[in-house]
C-alpha cells in the first residue's frame, strides 16, 4: 500500500488525536470539508469536537492556540497556505514566540504551513516561509522533505514543549509516495545524508531534496560522487553533520527554494564559512529563487525556483572551481 | 450617532432605469458567457492553476460596476467578473491574464481573479482577504489630499473576508475618516466550505454598520433591480459624502468555491430556497416582464456576447506565452537599487 506525503500527515494527525487529549486542529475548512489539501480527511467524524473549523482569522487562529497551550492543550493550526500566516504573523513570532523566556510558560502549539510552490500557484500560494519564522528566536521551525518525515516530525512536532512551524511542501502532496509509514525516526534537529558521495555536497531541505538527489543521479553518470544532505529542521541547524559532510567533500551548495536575500542558505554558508573554513576547497555556493515574487506561469515558475537542471549547473562550476 | 442598520428605503430613480437596467444585464451576461469559457477551457487544461467563478452574483457585481464612473477607485475581488467588465476593463485582457499572455496587463506573473490596473482606479487584489478596504480608502484620502471631489471607492468582499482584521481595522479607519467608501458584502452563505454558523455570530452581518458608524444596505442579491437600485443608491450617497456605506447582499454561490471543488457540502434547502435562485434567470424574467426585451432578443445579445468572449480567448491563445529569458527578474521600480542577482 503506497502511502502520499499528504497521507502521512493525515495520518500523524489522526495518530495525535488518538493518543492525546490535548491535541485538537483548529483552521479554515478542517473540520467536514477535510481541509483544502484534505490534510485532516474524516478526522472531524473519527474525533467529534477536536476538528474545529475557524473563521477566516488567522491572528485569531493563533491567538486562540496559544491561550489554549497555557492551559496546558496541544493545538495544531493549519494555515490554509502558508502564505496567509502572515496575517497571524504578530501573535506567532511576537506572542507565542516569546512566551517562554518572558514568563517561564511552556507554549506548545504547531502552526502547519502548507508552503512552497506549484505550477499555477503564483505570488500568494507558493511562498516558502522558513526564513522569516527562523529569524525569531523562540521557534523550531521543520521542513519535512519525505513521507516518512513528514510523518514522525509531525507527531515529534506536537510533543515538543515549544511552539513549532511545521513546513510542509505542497509539491510533495501527491507526488512524493512511500510504502509504508515509518516506525522510527532521527531525532529532531538532526539532519541526514540522504546519498552519500565524495566530489561535493549539496545542503537543502524540503522540495529541493529532490532537486537535488535528481541532479546527483544526473552527474553520477559523469562519475561525480555528490553528498546530498537534508537538513529536515531549519531551526535548529544541525551544523555538525554540515560540516561532517563539507570535510568528506571540500566543496559546498546549499540550496533553497526561498527567496534568496538572507534565509537558510545563507545561514549554512555563514555557519560552514565561520566554522569550517578550513574544509573547504572552494568557494561555497547557494543557489535560490529569484528576488522577485513567485510567478504566476509555469514557463516563469520553472526559472524562478531552482530545478535539477539548474542545480546541475550550479554543481559543474563548482566541481571546476 | 450615525446611521442606523435597517434597510434602507428604497428611491427609485425611475428615469432611464431601463437603459440602466440593460447596461447592467449586458455585463452580466458578458461575465456568464465568459466564465463558461474560462470554465470549459479549465476543464480542457488550457488555464493552468485556479479558476474561481461568480455564477448567481452576476447581478450584484455588475451593480456596483455601474454605478461607478470613470475616476473612481475599484477593487473588486474573487466573482466580480461582471463589475470588472462594467468598471471598464477590456474582455481581451481579462482573457489575456486567465491563459497567462505576455501581453496582458499581468504579463503572465499574475493569474485570474488578481488582476488589476492600480493607476488606472482597478486596483489588483492580492488573495489576503480584507486588506482591500484600507487600501481603497487610502486611494481615497490620496483624493482628497488632492482636491478631487466626486469620487467613490468601492471595494467588494464575501462573508468570509469580513472575519479578518483587516476588514475590520479598514472600514473602521474609513468611517473614522468619513471617507466615499462603498463595501459590498456577498453574503454567499459559504466561504469555500464553511457556512457562515461557522463565520460569524451575528444575526446579519449588516447589524455590523452600526458598529462601525456607517450606513448599512441589505439586498436581496438574487434580485437584479434590487441590486442596481440599492447599490446605486449607496454609491450615490457616499458620493454626496455621506460617508462609508455598507451594502450586504444574501445569495448563494451557484458553483464550487473554485472550479475543482464540487461543492457537495452545500445545504440542499438554500439551493431550492429563494436564495438559490440564479440572478440571470431572474433578470430574464423582469427584462421580459417589463416587455423591455424579448425572450429572442437575449438569446441573441447571448449569441453575441458568445461570439465576442470566442474572439477574446481565440486571440489570448495565440499569443506569446511568458518567456523568463524576457524578464527582467526585477521586483523593485527603482533599477539603480535592484541587486539583480539570484
Ligand atoms: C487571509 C486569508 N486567509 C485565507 C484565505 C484562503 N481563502 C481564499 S478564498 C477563501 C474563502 C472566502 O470566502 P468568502 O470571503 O465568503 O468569499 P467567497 O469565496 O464565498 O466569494 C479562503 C479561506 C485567503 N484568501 N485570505
Ligand atoms: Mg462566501
Amino acid at each position: 500500500m503506497a502511502i502520499t506525503y499528504l497521507e502521512a500527515i493525515r495520518e500523524a494527525q489522526a495518530k495525535l488525536l488518538a493518543d492525546d487529549p490535548r491535541v485538537f486542529i483548529y483552521g479554515q475548512d478542517v473540520g467536514n470539508f477535510g481541509g483544502a489539501f484534505k490534510a485532516t480527511k474524516g478526522l472531524a467524524k473519527e474525533f467529534p469536537g477536536r476538528v474545529l473549523d475557524s473563521p477566516i482569522s488567522e491572528d485569531a487562529q493563533v491567538g486562540l492556540a496559544i491561550g489554549a497551550a497555557i492551559e496546558g492543550m496541544r493545538p495544531i493550526i493549519e494555515m490554509q497556505f502558508a502564505d496567509f500566516s502572515t496575517c497571524g504573523l504578530n501573535q506567532i513570532i511576537n506572542h507565542a514566540a516569546t512566551m517562554f523566556w518572558r514568563t517561564n510558560t511552556k507554549c506548545p502549539i504547531t502552526v502547519r504551513l502548507p508552503c512552497g510552490g506549484t505550477a499555477g500557484g503564483g505570488p500568494f500560494h507558493s511562498q516558502s516561509m522558513e526564513a522569516l519564522y527562523a529569524h525569531y528566536p523562540g521557534l523550531i521551525v521543520l521542513n519535512p522533505a519525505t513521507v516518512e518525515d513528514a510523518y514522525s516530525m509531525l507527531i515529534a512536532a506536537v510533543h515538543i514543549d515549544d511552539p513549532v512551524v511545521f513546513c510542509e511542501h505542497k509539491y510533495l502532496y501527491y507526488h512524493l509516495k512511500a510504502d509504508a509509514l515509518p516506525t522510527e525516526a532521527l531525532p529532531i534537529g538532526k539532519a541526514r545524508v540522504a546519498r552519500p558521495g565524495r566530489d561535493a555536497t549539496i545542503v537543502t531541505y524540503s522540495a529541493m531534496l529532490h532537486e537535488a538527489l535528481a541532479c546527483a543521479e544526473e552527474l553520477a553518470k559523469d562519475g561525480w560522487q555528490i553528498e546530498v544532505v537534508d537538513l529536515r529542521s531549519v531551526k535548529p541547524l544541525d551544523t555538525d553533520t554540515i560540516l561532517g559532510s563539507v570535510a568528506r567533500t571540500g566543496r559546498l551548495l546549499v540550496v533553497g527554494e526561498a527567496f534568496p536575500w538572507g534565509g537558510v542558505t545563507a545561514e549554512v554558508v555563514a555557519r560552514v564559512a565561520t566554522e569550517g573554513f578550513s574544509l573547504l576547497d572552494a568557494p561555497p555556493m547557494r543557489l535560490n529563487a529569484k528576488d522577485t515574487p513567485v510567478p504566476y506561469h509555469p514557463n516563469l515558475w520553472g526559472t524562478h525556483r531552482p530545478t535539477a537542471r539548474a542545480i546541475i549547473g550550479a554543481m559543474r562550476e563548482l566541481l571546476h572551481a | 450617532m450615525l446611521q442606523t442598520s435597517d434597510v434602507t428605503s428604497v428611491k427609485p430613480q425611475t428615469d432611464g432605469r431601463r437603459e440602466r437596467y440593460l447596461a447592467a444585464f449586458r455585463w452580466m451576461l458578458l461575465a456568464r458567457v465568459f466564465e463558461e469559457k474560462l470554465a470549459s477551457l479549465y476543464r480542457g487544461g488550457k488555464v493552468i492553476g485556479g479558476v474561481f467563478l461568480s455564477k448567481g452574483q452576476e447581478a450584484l457585481s455588475a451593480a456596483l460596476g455601474v454605478a461607478l464612473r470613470k475616476g473612481d477607485i475599484y477593487a473588486p475581488l474573487i466573482r466580480d467578473s461582471a463589475g470588472r467588465f462594467a468598471f471598464g476593463e477590456s474582455l481581451l485582457d481579462a482573457a489575456r491574464t486567465c491563459i497567462g499572455s505576455r501581453l496582458g496587463p499581468m504579463r503572465g506573473r499574475e493569474g485570474n481573479i488578481h488582476r488589476g490596473k492600480p493607476r488606472e482606479g482597478y486596483y489588483a487584489m492580492i488573495s489576503h482577504l480584507g486588506v482591500m478596504v484600507s487600501t481603497v480608502s487610502g486611494g481615497l484620502v490620496a483624493r482628497r489630499f488632492k482636491g478631487v471631489r466626486d469620487v467613490v471607492g468601492a471595494t467588494c468582499i464575501g462573508d468570509g473576508g469580513t472575519s479578518t482584521g483587516s476588514f475590520h481595522e479598514g472600514l473602521n479607519m474609513a468611517a473614522v475618516e468619513k471617507l466615499p467608501l462603498v463595501v459590498v458584502v456577498a453574503n454567499n452563505q459559504y466561504a469555500y466550505s464553511t457556512p457562515t454558523s461557522q463565520q460569524f455570530a451575528c444575526a446579519d452581518l449588516v447589524d455590523r454598520a452600526i458598529g462601525y458608524g456607517v450606513r448599512g444596505h441589505k439586498i436581496d442579491g438574487t434580485d437584479p433591480q434590487a441590486c442596481f437600485d440599492v447599490v446605486g443608491e449607496a454609491v450615490a450617497r457616499a458620493r454626496a459624502g455621506e460617508g462609508p456605506q455598507m451594502v450586504v447582499a444574501d445569495l448563494l454561490r451557484l458553483v464550487g468555491h473554485g472550479e475543482h471543488d464540487d461543492a457537495h457540502y452545500v445545504n440542499h434547502a438554500l439551493k431550492v430556497s429563494p436564495i438559490g435562485r440564479d440572478c440571470l434567470e431572474v433578470a430574464r424574467a423582469q427584462i421580459t416582464a417589463a416587455a423591455w426585451m424579448n425572450a429572442m432578443q437575449i438569446d441573441s445579445l447571448r449569441d453575441q456576447l458568445q461570439a465576442e468572449v470566442e474572439s477574446a480567448f481565440a486571440t489570448a491563445l495565440r499569443e506569446p506565452l511568458p518567456d523568463p529569458n524576457l524578464e527582467d527578474w526585477r521586483a523593485l521600480s527603482t533599477e539603480a537599487l535592484a541587486e539583480g542577482r539570484a
